[in-house]
């Protein structure tokens, strides 16, 4: 297993989370305290860079949908970028390409906020 | 020529992902192939993840120290794959996937709704996730909860604990009420029995489960309590009402 790395990066009000590494249960406090720091930053929109993702179990994808709940209960808006196509099946098998807007790259994301 | 072309062009990226033999691929409808089961209420329905339910969203575990076991998580998991069915209460019935617990395989189960019901819920299961040390199962529309559930095991220190941990919500309003008057209860006892059933299948004389509940979202979703529609609850008890109108006019 490698651990987690969540790094923070804003751009205008968009922030940015960078994760690499694995996503398993274990990665909780690390995805949920950049959340928090992004929030608490004052961004209305946050980006999740998938482009260093390196491995995701089902205690994984759980943790995506803390974070979606969270983000929908607090009016923010959560994107998906840098994804490869194996994250974008399990996205689309586990329905929640319905309930994240996903986007090529960060840039597209970022884009999309601001349109 | 050039030391550039001796070297054969690259192959196109095989697929190296680590999780990538362990996720099933999508689908847009299920299809269960299985043998026994008497009502296959799953083909054709869409899975549902824990956001597209109706009630509060939980996530709820149980546990158990195989205090006794020499087992490995690895061995805990193949003969948990295995034998699924056998470790069910009697309050359930579980029709394996001919292929076995695999990502993508689709298997039917028979369960009471609520404590004396007469009614049983015909739905079923898909494993979108397997790997040495644990399975996934996300539950199909129709189904009593909205999301997914995962059987695991894991070292703790030198002793080897089973887990079952559900990120759920209940799928509409009826499901909602059933769980309110006396569903919660059944299901924490259906889990507990389970994990009684593997740990002494592991070797563990007189197992103690343990158990956590954790609200995730406590509102309701109302803009999904139309998916009474595809309720396996409510088209199981028109199943039943509806027995004696087709035993006199002769249709199945």
């Amino acid at each position: 297993m490698n651990a987690t790395s969540v790094a923070l990066d804003r751009s205008g009000p968009v922030a940015t989370m960078r994760i690499a590494g694995d996503i398993t249960s274990s990665s909780e406090a690390e995805l949920m305290a950049a959340y928090t720091q992004a929030v608490d930053g004052g961004a209305p929109a946050i980006v999740l860079d998938f482009r260093g993702l390196e491995y995701m179990n089902s205690g994984g994808i759980g943790l995506l949908v803390t974070l979606l709940v969270r983000a929908q209960r607090g009016g923010i808006r959560l994107l998906a970028s840098g994804l490869s196509e194996h994250y974008r099946e399990i996205l689309a098998l586990t329905r929640l390409d319905e309930a994240i807007e996903i986007h090529e790259d960060e840039a597209a994301a970022i884009a999309a906020v601001k349109v | 020529m050039t030391i550039t072309d001796k070297i054969p062009p690259p192959a196109p990226a095989a697929h190296t992902t680590r999780d990538g033999a362990h996720w099933a691929k999508p689908v847009d409808r299920l299809s269960a192939q299985v043998v026994g089961a008497g009502v296959d209420s799953v083909t054709g329905k869409r899975v549902a993840n824990p956001l597209q339910g109706f009630g509060q969203m939980w996530q709820k575990t149980f546990r158990v120290p195989l205090e006794g076991s020499t087992m490995s998580p690895q061995e805990v998991i193949v003969i948990w794959k295995e034998r699924f069915a056998t470790f069910w209460p009697k309050a359930g019935r579980f029709y394996a996937p001919l292929a076995g617990i695999v990502p993508g395989e689709v298997a039917l189960l028979d369960i009471s709704p609520m404590p004396g019901s007469p009614v049983t819920l015909s739905t079923g299961v898909m494993v979108i996730y397997a790997d040495d040390e644990s399975f996934t199962f996300i539950s199909p529309q129709g189904h009593m909860f909205s999301g997914w559930i995962t059987f695991s095991a894991y070292r703790d220190g030198d002793m080897t604990v089973a887990q079952v941990q559900a990120l759920e919500r209940t799928s509409d309003p009826f499901d909602e009420l059933g769980l309110m008057f006396g569903g919660r209860r059944m299901m924490e006892t259906f889990w507990r029995e389970t994990l009684g059933n593997v740990a002494r299948a592991m070797g563990t004389m007189e197992p103690a489960v343990v158990s956590e509940a954790v609200c995730v979202d406590k509102r309701r979703q109302w803009r999904q309590a139309t998916n009474v529609r595809n309720s396996a609850t409510l088209r199981s008890m028109r199943h039943m009402l509806t027995a004696p109108a087709r035993w006199i006019t002769g249709r199945s």
